[in-house]
């Protein structure tokens, strides 16, 4: 029966796409069509194939094992995005130490503004995102001790935000982009993104209701406020009114200045729940698992993540000093931001101080020193951020690349770090693994990661401050002394800088994906026993 | 993979709950976190009360200290135009062409002017002035429409070939190919006679040719002995500097198709003042005569 719905809905689908590709009036939305009259037909076909078959008999997928299988996907399209996201990003910053590499032949889809909002995108929503996804969903059932609510909805969650990924990026390249800086994409594709998270949170609230804990992990408290505050600042930033139901344009409805302040304040939440509550969710798992040892506080876990969702929505308007946004707005985002300083570090302490006890295992364990140091970066960009919001100091920092420092060393160290430690702790569990095919290559990894990012950040603090401080440089008269394109020959030796820590970068990465299928392909098989959990209480 | 929780007889009390394994300790918070994050409050609610913060019904509190950024703005430019009248009003009075010789107000023209250069001048004509590729370098002597204060301070204030100021300064190079004015063997012809006069022709044979063919249709321009003609801004075509470029395919694209740059007037954008200080620092970069 359900199989004659879904052909239903595939087949109008299809049909109204093949529309939509005929009256498309610009690229991106005609590319986009052809993409989903063709994946739509396609599914049409598979499932028309499988109507009225006998039901294959499953094995392995009964209510009494962990949903793993989903899990395994999110492992491997983390990596993927990840490596495609960093090979993006340095060939970027490639791109402005040396403009020729946006080639004239490949004008109009492979120059610096259509690759930009591909490579952020791919980084936090494609990388960061399934890392999300895939941890908060193995998490959430070993902590619920109960299989993940919802049956194949999970596999829906998961192809359904590759969809958005393919569509976000391929769009970026032909010019399809609302210009809304980490909210890109347009109208048909925020739509669809809000369908999958809807799915998400139901998948993922259905879990915890039916757990068989009496308690909430502390993980699972960020895991959630991440997905429904994500899903409230996605929704009204991209409440827009479509030119055409045949276009891939939209007109926002927030007028002038309030589109600013919506724009960041989903902009800074995008980096408070996905980018923060989110992944210190998977600190809060990891940690004390690869550690074996409790989490330090749990006093503190429950003080810093309410101060921290409390306060981190309010931050927004520190990324609007010194413009049309009334100066109250502005004292209010910098008044928030820094009192967000210790609630953020309360996850960086009850992280560190897990360890204790613990310490001596960071010499033998590098996916352990790979965890701590996430960490570590973790807690000097929420430092390093409360202190650009003082309208002072953002004075200089403002539009330099200080900021794009700032976001990196938060970005590669923290998110990408803690991402590579649960990815080198779920593939032997997920894979059925005795352990890790390399201590010695997670080892190259980290180093090369580690010194990858502090060239990042050193080049970019030491380019973006002295980029400030040319900008406001005047003679005794008052007049400027610096053009903007001296400020932008001024940093060429820094840009190089940062390529190559984007290579090191890339390269343990990339020595990450080979450990990995390496685990997976000659690794011992261990025997583990996947069933769900006795509840311990 | 990972070792059970391991416990020391030294741990303190965990809270008794445990999830796939993981507990935890039932430690107080951290005092001196505590004590940071109760003195951000304190501050916070301190600096609310100091600086425009809480919106109200119809406005938000204006705080103690009466800051705003406008009126900060507001301020520190005044006091620098306050400071600088005296120099500009100066400068709108005084002779273009003692400008450079006054010794305060000439540093102060050219400072004021690079200021105004790099601002406004420096996308097309380069930070450093060189010039690009249909932007004139104003570094050398070869000027298209006059290097004098005067016709600098002219091209500034109007402009060139602008739709915008009615006195821009104005000609019209014919599109001799595109119009044809000329056919294909004859532009070839011309052009090689036109590389003749500041290096090497394409084609050798072709340059007596070209040489009537100038003679016809070019001297009314560019003259006869190839000087060019500031009054029409048409450029000296035997000095070996180019605009758009001297090799063959360029100087066939430019009499086929013609050239039509473009400047913008600056009396709109640009106060008197500002204007001759930009002319003054163009003047004395090199080529100012």
């Amino acid at each position: 029966m359900s199989n004659y719905l879904k052909l239903t809905v595939l087949g109008v689908t299809t049909i109204f796409m093949m529309i939509a590709a005929n009256y498309a009036r610009d690229l991106a939305y005609q590319v986009h069509a052809v993409i989903l009259t063709i994946l739509a037909g396609g599914l049409f076909l598979w499932v028309l194939r499988q109507t009225d078959e006998p039901e294959p008999i499953t094995t392995g997928n009964s209510e009494h094992e962990y949903f793993d299988s989903v899990i395994r996907a999110g492992v491997i399209a983390t990596a993927f995005w990840g490596v495609v996201g960093f090979l993006v990003g340095t060939f970027i910053a490639f791109q402005l130490a040396f403009p020729a590499l946006n080639f004239d032949w490949s004008m109009g889809l492979t120059n610096f503004g259509r690759l930009r909002p591909l490579h952020t995108s791919a980084v936090i929503f494609a990388f960061g995102g399934n890392a999300l996804l895939a941890t908060s969903m193995y998490i959430v059932q070993r902590t619920s001790a109960t299989r993940l609510w919802g049956g194949n909805l999970a596999w829906f969650v998961f192809w359904g935000y590759q969809l958005f990924i393919v569509l976000a990026a391929t769009g970026y390249l032909l010019g399809g982009t609302q210009s809304k800086e980490y909210a890109e994409p347009e109208w048909y594709i925020d739509l669809w993104l809000t369908v999958v998270w809807v799915a998400y949170l139901a998948v993922f609230l259905g879990t915890i209701i039916k757990r068989k804990e009496r308690h909430i992990y502390v993980a699972n408290w960020f895991f959630l406020a991440f997905i429904i505050t994500v899903a409230m600042v996605h929704v009204i930033n991209n409440l827009s009114v479509p030119v055409s139901l045949w276009g891939s344009k939209s007109v926002i409805v927030w007028p002038g200045v309030q589109d600013a302040m919506v724009q960041w304040w989903y902009g800074h939440n995008a980096v408070g729940f996905f980018l923060t509550a989110g992944f210190l969710g998977m600190m809060y798992y990891f940690i004390p698992k690869q550690a074996g040892r409790p989490v330090y506080s749990y006093k503190l876990s429950i003080i810093h993540f309410w101060a921290l969702i409390f306060l981190y929505i309010w931050a927004g308007p520190h990324h609007l000093h010194y413009t049309a946004l009334p100066d109250w707005a502005t004292t209010l985002g910098m008044v928030f931001s820094i009192i967000l300083w210790m609630p953020s570090w309360g996850g960086m302490i009850n992280g560190l101080m897990t360890l204790s006890g613990a310490w001596d295992k960071l010499r033998t364990d590098p996916v352990l020193r790979m965890l701590v140091i996430s960490v570590g970066f973790y807690g000097m960009s929420t430092f390093e951020g409360p202190v650009m919001s003082i309208r002072a100091v953002n004075s200089l920092s403002h539009y330099t690349d200080w900021t794009i420092g700032h976001v990196h060393s938060g970005a590669l160290g923290w998110n990408g770090m803690i991402t590579f430690g649960a990815l080198y702790y779920l593939v032997p569990v997920l894979w059925k693994r005795e352990r890790l095919y390399s201590l010695s290559m997670v080892s190259w990894h980290f180093w090369l990661a580690t010194i990858g990012i502090v060239l990042y950040a050193a080049s970019m603090w030491v380019s973006g401050i002295m980029e400030g401080l040319m900008w406001r440089e005047v003679d005794a008269n008052g007049f400027l002394v610096n053009s903007f394109a001296d400020t932008v020959a001024a940093k060429f030796p820094m840009y190089v800088v940062r390529g190559l820590g984007g290579v090191m970068y890339l390269t343990g990465s990339i020595i990450m994906c080979v450990n990995l299928w390496m685990t997976v392909q000659r690794t011992p098989a261990r025997e583990a026993n996947l069933r769900v959990a006795v509840p311990a209480e | 993979m990972t070792e059970q929780n391991k416990k020391f007889d030294t741990d303190p009390k965990t809270t008794g709950h445990s999830w796939d394994g993981i507990e935890e300790f039932d430690n107080p918070m951290p005092r001196w976190w505590l004590i940071t994050l109760y003195i951000c409050i304190v501050w916070g609610i301190g600096y609310t009360i100091a600086y425009p913060a809480w919106p109200m019904v119809t406005r938000a509190t204006a705080g103690l200290t009466g800051w705003s950024t406008r009126a900060d703005f507001a301020a520190e430019t005044a006091a620098q135009q306050a400071a600088n009248a005296p120099f500009n009003n100066r400068l709108e009075t005084t002779d273009l062409a003692a400008i450079p010789h006054d010794p305060q107000l000439g540093p102060y023209a050219v400072s004021a002017g690079a200021a105004v250069f790099k601002t406004w001048c420096a996308q097309c004509h380069g930070s450093g002035a060189a010039g690009a590729v249909g932007y004139p370098n104003l570094l050398d002597d070869d000027w298209l429409w006059g290097g004098s204060l005067e016709d600098i301070h002219t091209t500034v204030s109007y402009g060139i070939r602008n739709d915008d100021s009615a006195d821009a300064r104005y000609s019209e190079m014919p599109a001799f190919g595109r119009d044809e004015l000329l056919d294909e063997h004859q532009i070839e012809a011309v052009v090689n006679y036109v590389m003749s006069l500041s290096g090497s022709p394409q084609d050798a044979t072709m340059v007596d040719e070209g040489a009537t063919i100038y003679a016809d249709n070019c001297t009314a321009c560019h003259t006869e002995n190839a000087g060019g003609d500031r009054s029409l801004g048409a450029p000296n075509l035997g000095d070996a500097i180019w605009l758009y470029g001297g090799d063959y395919d360029t100087l066939i694209e430019t009499v086929t198709n013609a050239r039509f740059g473009v400047m913008p007037n600056w009396n709109g954008r640009l106060s008197e003042a500002e204007i001759r200080a930009v002319t003054a620092y163009v003047h004395q970069l090199g080529g100012g005569e």
